[in-house]
C-alpha cells in the first residue's frame, strides 16, 4: 500500500537526486529543554515520509518548524532549494493538517475548505469547483452545509484533510492524521491517503506514533527518540536492519539477547550469550571492539519451534512453553528458556486443524537461521 | 501544607456534621416532611431552583408590580402618597377602580420625553461603541499576555471598583474643570493660554460613562477571547492568510458572543445612567434617567415617573430578550461541539 516512489526508483539512493526538503542540523530549544536535537534529514519529491516516535519526542515541533510556526534555534531548512529563514507561514508552499484539526467552528464544511482558496483571491467559480472536487475525494458530499460540531470525529478529520489538500500544496504536513479513527476506517483512510498522494503528486510528511501506520504508509520512516532522528530507512530496512536497540524494540516485537563477542571475523561473528544460554552465530561481520557487549535481535516470526533438538551448535536453546495466544492468522508462543529468559515466537496458522500441536508446558527447542539475527551495539 | 491541627479540627467538624445530618434524616419529622414534599412533587432540585425565583419575586417582581400600578394612577398634587389610589372601597357602593392611560399619553404628547429617550439611546450607543473600541484591544492584549501576567492585568481592570463610584466621578470633575489638573498642566506647558471648557460638556459625559463602564466591556470580552484556540489562527495563517486578515475572519467572528455580552452590559445601564450626565454633562444634556429623577423628586409626579420607568424597561427588554435568545443558541451549539 505504501507510496511508490517515482519511476520505481528510490531517489534517496541516487546521489544526484535533489532533495525536496533539506533539514540541516536543526535544533529547537524551549528554554533549556531541547525538543529537537541536531536533526539532519532529506525528503524527496513524491515521498510519504513518516516521522515515528514516542509521545513528546519532538515530532510536532519538527513539523511546526517546517510550516513556519516555530523558528529553529539553530540549523537551516530548505524547501525546493529555497532557504526558509524569515519566510512567514502564509508564504510557504506548505500546508499542515493539525493534530487537533483546528477547523474553524463558525464556518461550514464548505467554507472551511474554501478558506485557503479565498486567500489566493481565485475566481468564485473556480473556488466552488475545487471545493466540490476535494469534498468528493474525501467523500464528504452532502455534508457541505454542516458546521464542524455537527460532524463525527472521522468526518472532521476528513474536512481537515480536504482543507489542507485543496490548495494543492507541494508539501503536506500531517500531524497524526488518523488518530481519531477506528481501526477499519483508519486502514481505509490510509489507503485513500496513498491514493490521493499518488493522484496529486504531493509530498507528505506524516507524523505518527503508531508503528503499524508508519509501515503501511511510508516510503521511508524516520524514527525519532528524544529529539533526535535515530534511523532513517524504508519500512523494510527499519524492520529488518534496525541500527539500535531502541529502533528494534520500538518497531514490532523483538527478542533481544545480550552477549559478548568471542569470535570477530569479517564474514561472521559469534556471541556468547548467557542470556540465551548458548552461542549466537551471526552470518555477517560486525565492526566493534572484540569483547564488546552487544545485543542480538531476532524477530519472533524468524524463530522456529521444534520438539527435536535442531542440528548444529549455535542459535538454539531449549525451554518450556508458558503461554500460547491464538490470534487467528498466527499464534504467539511465549517460551521460558532454561536461562530464565522468556522469548516470543510466532507461527502462522497454515492449517485449520493441525494435529499434534505444541501445547502448554511442553519442552521445545527454539532456533533460528544465522541470517535472521541483527547485531546492535547500542 | 495545612496545619495538621486545622486538618483534624476540620475532619472533626465534618464528622460532626455528618452525624448530625444522619440523625436529622433519621428523625420522624424529617421523614414525614420528606414524604409530604415528595407526594407534592417537590424535589431537592426544585428547592434549589426556587431560591433565585423567590429572590426575583421579592426584589424585582413585586417592586415592578407596584411601579406598574402607579403608572396607571392619577396624579394627586396634595397628600401622600402623591397619587390617587387605583381601587377604593367607596362606602355604600361597590369597589371603585380608576385606571388611566393619561401618564403614557403624556409621555407621547410632550416631545421632551421622546427626545430624552432618543438622546439616551444615542448616548448609550456611542458610549458602547467607544467602550468596544477601547475595550477590545485591551481584552485581547490581556488574553494574549503571558499567563503569569493575566491575573495582574485583570486585577488592574477591576481595581477602580474598589473605590466608590461617586468618588471616581468627582475625581474626573477635579481633572476636567477649568482650574483642574489637565487645564493647569496644559497652561503650564504653554500649549494653551485659556482653560479649555471640558466639564459640563458631552465630552466630559462620554469620558465619565466610558471610564465607568469599560470594565463591563473588557471582562466578558476577555473571558471569551481567552478561550480561543490559538491553533485556529495558525491554521488560517498556514492556509495563506495574513495575520490581520486572520484576526478579522477568525478571531472577530468567534468573539461575537463576548462583544454582544459586553455591549449589553454597557448599553443597558448607560441608557438609564443618571449620575454621570448630571455631574459631568452639560445642563442641557437630556437623559431619560435625569428626566426620571426630576419627575420623581422635583415634580413629585410619581405616576408619570413610573410611566417613564415602565417605558424605559420595555425599551430595554427587547435587546435583553434578543441577547438571551442568542446566548441560548450559543450554549446549545457549544453542547454539541
Ligand atoms: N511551546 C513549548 N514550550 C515548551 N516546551 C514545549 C513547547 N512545545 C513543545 N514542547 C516540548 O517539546 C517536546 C516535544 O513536543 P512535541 O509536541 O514536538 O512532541 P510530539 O513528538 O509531537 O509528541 P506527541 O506524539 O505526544 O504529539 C515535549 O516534551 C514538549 O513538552
Ligand atoms: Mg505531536
Amino acid at each position: 500500500m505504501a507510496a511508490r516512489p517515482d519511476e520505481g526508483t528510490a531517489p534517496w539512493l541516487d546521489p544526484k537526486a535533489q532533495p525536496y526538503i533539506r533539514i540541516e542540523n536543526v535544533t529547537k530549544k524551549f528554554g533549556e529543554f531541547v525538543a529537537v536535537d541536531d536533526v539532519t534529514l532529506n525528503v524527496y519529491r513524491g515521498e510519504i515520509f513518516c516521522l515515528l516516535g514516542g509521545s513528546g519526542c519532538g515530532k510536532t515541533t519538527l513539523l511546526r518548524m517546517l510550516a513556519g510556526f516555530e523558528r529553529p534555534t539553530s540549523g537551516r531548512i530548505f524547501i525546493d532549494g529555497v532557504p526558509m529563514e524569515g519566510v512567514p507561514p502564509y508564504e510557504r508552499p506548505v500546508n499542515m493538517m493539525f493534530q487537533s484539526y483546528a477547523l474553524f467552528p463558525h464556518m461550514t464544511v464548505e467554507q472551511n475548505v474554501a478558506f485557503g482558496l479565498k486567500q489566493e483571491k481565485l475566481p468564485r467559480d473556480e473556488i466552488r469547483d475545487r471545493v466540490a472536487e476535494m469534498l468528493s475525494i474525501v467523500k464528504l458530499n452532502g455534508l457541505e452545509k454542516r458546521k464542524p460540531h455537527q460532524l463525527s470525529g472521522g468526518q472532521r478529520q476528513r474536512v481537515a484533510l480536504a482543507r489542507s489538500l485543496v490548495k494543492r500544496p507541494k508539501l503536506l504536513l500531517l500531524d497524526e492524521p488518523l488518530g481519531a479513527l477506528d481501526k477499519k476506517l483508519r486502514e481505509h483512510t490510509q489507503f485513500e491517503l496513498v491514493n490521493i498522494q499518488e493522484r496529486l503528486g504531493v509530498t507528505f510528511i506524516v507524523v505518527t506514533h503508531d508503528q503499524e501506520e508508519a509501515m503501511t504508509l511510508a516510503s521511508r520512516i524516520g524514527v525519532m527518540n528524544q529529539g533526535s532522528i535515530v534511523q532513517v530507512g524504508t519500512p523494510h530496512d527499519i524492520y529488518e536492519f534496525p541500527n539500535s536497540r531502541f529502533v528494534a524494540e520500538f518497531i514490532g516485537n523483538v527478542n533481544m539477547f545480550e552477549g559478548r563477542i568471542v569470535e570477530d571475523e569479517p564474514d561472521h561473528v559469534t556471541i556468547d550469550s548467557p542470556d540465551l544460554g548458548g552461542v549466537i552465530y551471526v552470518g555477517h561481520g560486525v565492526s566493534t571492539a572484540p569483547d564488546a557487549i552487544v545485543w542480538a535481535a531476532i524477530r519472533p516470526e524468524k524463530m522456529v519451534l521444534s520438539r527435536e533438538q535442531p542440528p548444529g551448535e549455535y542459535n538454539r536453546a531449549s525451554g518450556i512453553i508458558k503461554e500460547i495466544a491464538y490470534m487467528g492468522d498466527l499464534s504467539i508462543y511465549i517460551v521460558q528458556l532454561d536461562s530464565g529468559r522468556r522469548v516470543r515466537v510466532t507461527k502462522p496458522n497454515t492449517y485449520r486443524h493441525a494435529e499434534n500441536e505444541l501445547t502448554w508446558d511442553e519442552r521445545v527447542w527454539v532456533s533460528w537461521d544465522e541470517s535472521s539475527s541483527v547485531v546492535v551495539t547500542e | 501544607m495545612a496545619n495538621p491541627s486545622y486538618v483534624t479540627l476540620g475532619q472533626r467538624i465534618l464528622a460532626g456534621l455528618d452525624k448530625a445530618l444522619t440523625t436529622v434524616m433519621a428523625s420522624p419529622p424529617y421523614r414525614w416532611s420528606q414524604g409530604i414534599l415528595r407526594r407534592a412533587g417537590v424535589t431537592g432540585r426544585t428547592l434549589v431552583i426556587a431560591v433565585p425565583w423567590v429572590w426575583l419575586l421579592i426584589f424585582f417582581l413585586i417592586p415592578f408590580i407596584i411601579v406598574f400600578k402607579i403608572s396607571f394612577a392619577e396624579t394627586r398634587w396634595l397628600g401622600s402618597p402623591p397619587y390617587a389610589p387605583i381601587w377604593e372601597w367607596v362606602e355604600g357602593h361597590a369597589l371603585h377602580v380608576k385606571i388611566t392611560f393619561a401618564n403614557y399619553l403624556f409621555l407621547l404628547s410632550d416631545s421632551l420625553y421622546v427626545q430624552a429617550f432618543l438622546s439616551s439611546l444615542k448616548v448609550a450607543s456611542v458610549s458602547t461603541i467607544l467602550c468596544l473600541l477601547l475595550g477590545y484591544p485591551m481584552a485581547y492584549g490581556i488574553a494574549r499576555a503571558d499567563p503569569s501576567w493575566r491575573n495582574t492585568l485583570l486585577l488592574l481592570v477591576i481595581l477602580p471598583f474598589w473605590t466608590s463610584f461617586l468618588l471616581r466621578v468627582y475625581a474626573w470633575m477635579g481633572l476636567l474643570n477649568n482650574h483642574g489638573v489637565i487645564n493647569q498642566f496644559l497652561m503650564w506647558t504653554g500649549i494653551i493660554d485659556e482653560p479649555i471648557v471640558m466639564l459640563q460638556t458631552d465630552f466630559a459625559m462620554y469620558i465619565g460613562i466610558v471610564y465607568s463602564y469599560l470594565p463591563f466591556m473588557i471582562l466578558p470580552l476577555y473571558s471569551n477571547l481567552e478561550k480561543h484556540d490559538p491553533t485556529l489562527l495558525e491554521a488560517a495563517v498556514d492556509l495563506g492568510c495574513r495575520p490581520f486578515r486572520a484576526f478579522l475572519s477568525i478571531t472577530l467572528p468567534l468573539s461575537k458572543p463576548g462583544i454582544i455580552a459586553g455591549s449589553m452590559l454597557v448599553f443597558i445601564p448607560a441608557v438609564g445612567e443618571f449620575v454621570i450626565p448630571r455631574l459631568l454633562g452639560g445642563t442641557d444634556s437630556l437623559m431619560i434617567g435625569r428626566v426620571l429623577w426630576d419627575e420623581y423628586f422635583l415634580n413629585r409626579n410619581w405616576p408619570v415617573a413610573s410611566a417613564v420607568a415602565i417605558a424605559l424597561l420595555l425599551l430595554l427588554v427587547i435587546p435583553i430578550v434578543i441577547f438571551q435568545r442568542y446566548q441560548l443558541q450559543e450554549a446549545s451549539g457549544e453542547q454539541q461541539r
